[in-house]
């Protein structure tokens, strides 16, 4: 049997302005593979954040909208009640959800509004230079964090999947991570169950991708992973925090 | 068609209902809560059949009104002064990524929180900008409810013309009398793609026809701003040559020409018309758009001959003065009578006011 | 058979890919810099890739095509 593995139509061909081996080009290939495998890729709108992945209204292959910072959500509940047919994501770094747009992911969710959210954790703001944010480990050193943060200072950093899954609202909630081909895969299934789901008319879904900032972090891309791994996956557990549709 | 008694909140959402409006996201706030607590029974009517929904804060409702825009339909919110603070990112997203939507401000007293009165303060918001950047809104300042049921069409009917959002500046005066008033024959929206190609009505890759949304407020390269801008500003400049909107009243045999907007306009009004009676003549050139500006009405009313001196009244410091002065250029004496709290100018002090300018002539 | 395509003009020489390779069939082309100014992956034995798909996974940038037949 043909086994093939090319770049889905779903992204367009424009090079991707991320650093080497950042993470959002991972997860763009796995939403726009996940749309594709549904079979919905022609009545889609993704909603890009503030932050790197802006500009990835550029990069799928479909209807974009960006949405200014921390507001996807309320966005996508806009688009999602004008066009309740149609499969609407958003996709949000960690100081867009949830710092800034914390109100709006946790009332979009307390809704249950039908849309999917992507939650790319890599514990760091990005684009505006490797700054704490809500996410950032006790202890890592960022650009307004140089000493490590400090958790009796600036608190500890807020675990979204298990925050969010107390809510009556959310529907499915999982945690995934790049740092293997295994867990990429796993991601894939996850975001792709979450479209499913939406599709099929249920709440609201969200998966956290675990991510990494190589130049942010000071890293190569390959420590990273393994920074990933070792420091980010014990404070932020993989799996299932819920999913009403497996009860 | 009969006449029918509102109160202006509600006369205002059922005007947005009847002229396609389908959509609308709120947040509780005095004196403007009637409108999103008539659209959350109205919108759910058979004949309707659209969407209400109560945002967690004035922030998402904005947010959830670029959303709905985005897909072509006809959408809205309202609020008061400080809810208006509030929207203003949001409001210059909208301007940057040039959607369609309408805006309604009932007016209150600020700054802060203010009162929960009239107030007529956010005019510099309204129209100076507000929010950050170079834009303008197209701003319809009623002065009844009738007229701000015609603004309403007008309003949504602009915003789609220009791709830009529209503001009706209402006071809480406005939103809380009850006028008799006619409304406008009910009408669907729909979102035709052939006028709308930039809205996300789905696109298919491997199949497309039609372009690809992309919607967006981000202009990184200066040279794609300068892209927004030209288009932007040129589109400011057609307004500004065909959209300006005043009435000029009792202008025939002015020695004093009042100028005001909204209910301020309404009282000074009941004084013209009164000192009409015993032979004094004064006139009043009213903005309904505070966006364009009538400028050039509000010049030739100035200068017109036999007209001795201006006298602009408003509900706050002198806001509106501003583009008086500019419109008049130093070509006639300007007077000013305002208050910036709460309380509305009476009949007798615009009268004590205009008497006392007569005696000095 | 097994075709393995590298789109080098993509490639930022992350390493990502090497790390996922369980064959270690693959490195960065110590001679070759591609516009960006990076050196782009490249398979040391095509004929030894079994097409498991691990590097096409973690390549963040779509530079790598596997097909077997």
């Amino acid at each position: 049997m043909a086994v093939e593995y090319k770049a889905t139509q779903l992204l367009t061909e424009k090079p991707r302005h991320y650093c080497p081996g950042c993470g959002h080009g991972i997860i763009h290939r796995l939403v726009a593979e996940a749309i594709e495998e549904l079979d919905v890729h022609g009545d889609v709108v993704g909603i890009s954040p503030v932050g790197c992945s802006v500009f990835a209204n550029n990069y799928f292959n479909f209807d974009m909208v960006n949405a200014l910072h921390g507001r996807a959500p309320a966005v996508g509940t806009g688009i999602k009640r004008a066009k309740p047919d149609s499969l609407v994501f958003t996709y949000q770094g960690d100081g867009d959800l949830a710092s800034i747009g914390a109100a709006e992911v946790v009332h979009a969710a307390m809704r249950g509004e039908k849309i999917s959210t992507v939650f790319v954790n890599n514990a760091i703001y990005g684009m505006t230079g490797g700054q704490m944010a809500p996410t950032t480990l006790v202890g890592q050193k960022t650009t307004t964090s140089p000493n490590g943060r400090d958790a009796d200072w600036c608190g500890s950093p807020i675990r979204i999947c298990e925050m969010l899954s107390t809510l009556e609202g959310t529907y499915y909630v999982e945690r995934v991570a790049l740092d293997s081909p295994g867990h990429i895969n796993q991601a894939k299934k996850a975001i792709k169950k979450a479209f499913q789901y939406q599709m099929e008319g249920k709440g609201y879904c969200l998966v956290e991708v675990l991510s990494t900032c190589p130049t942010n972090w000071s890293m190569s891309p390959v420590e990273s992973m393994d920074w990933l791994k070792e420091n980010m996956i014990p404070y932020y557990p993989l799996g299932v925090f819920k999913d009403k549709g497996a009860e | 068609m009969a006449k029918k008694l509102m109160k202006g909140s509600e006369a205002i959402a059922e005007a947005a209902i009847r002229n396609g409006c389908r959509f609308f996201f709120g947040y509780p706030i005095t004196p403007q809560t009637e409108i999103p607590e008539y659209f959350s029974e109205r919108m759910f009517e058979e004949d309707v059949n659209g969407c209400f929904l109560q945002a967690e804060s004035e922030v998402s409702a904005i947010n959830m009104v670029y959303g709905a825009a985005t897909t072509g339909v006809r959408a809205m919110t309202s609020s008061s002064s400080p809810g208006i603070s509030l929207k203003q990112e949001g409001i210059s997203s909208l301007c940057a990524a040039e959607l369609p939507c309408v805006i309604v401000n009932v007016m209150r007293g600020g700054p802060g929180i203010g009162s929960i009165q009239a107030g007529q303060g956010d005019y510099y918001q309204a129209v100076k900008g507000g929010g950050h950047g170079d834009y303008h809104l197209i701003v319809f300042a009623p002065s009844s409810v009738q007229e701000a049921i015609d603004c309403m069409g007008k309003a949504f009917d602009l915003a789609d013309k220009y791709r830009t959002p529209a503001m009706i500046c209402a006071d809480g005066i406005i939103a809380q009398m009850m006028e008799p008033v006619e409304l406008p024959e009910i009408r669907d929206y729909k979102v035709d793609p052939a006028k709308k190609p930039w809205a996300a009505t789905g696109y298919d890759c491997k199949n497309p026809v039609g372009q690809r949304a992309d919607v967006t407020s981000l202009y990184v390269e200066t040279e794609e701003l300068d892209v927004l801008h030209e288009r932007l500003q040129g589109t400011y400049k057609v307004i500004e040559a065909n959209e300006v909107q005043y009435e000029a009243y009792n202008m025939e045999k002015a020695e004093i020409v009042v100028t005001a907007f909204g209910t301020v306009a309404r009282i000074a009004k009941s004084v013209i018309d009164e000192l009409e009676g015993q032979g004094i003549h004064v006139g009043m050139l009213r903005p309904i758009t505070l966006w364009p500006f009538p400028y050039e009405a509000v010049h030739k009313a100035a200068t017109q001959p036999g007209v001795k001196a201006v006298l602009d009244v408003e509900m706050n410091a002198g806001q509106m003065l501003d583009d008086v002065k500019i419109a008049i250029n130093g070509a006639q004496k300007i007077e000013f009578l305002g208050h910036c709290g709460s309380h509305l100018p009476t009949v007798e002090e615009i009268k004590a006011k205009i008497l006392a300018m007569k005696e000095g002539m | 058979m097994v075709k393995f395509s590298i789109k080098e003009e993509l490639c930022k020489g992350c390493e990502l890919c090497v790390r996922a390779c369980p064959k270690k069939l693959l490195q960065l082309s110590p001679d070759k810099l591609n516009e960006k100014g990076y050196h782009p992956v490249m398979i040391t034995d095509e004929s030894a890739c079994v097409a498991c798909g691990s590097c096409f996974s973690t390549c963040p940038d779509t530079v790598i095509s596997i097909v077997k037949e």
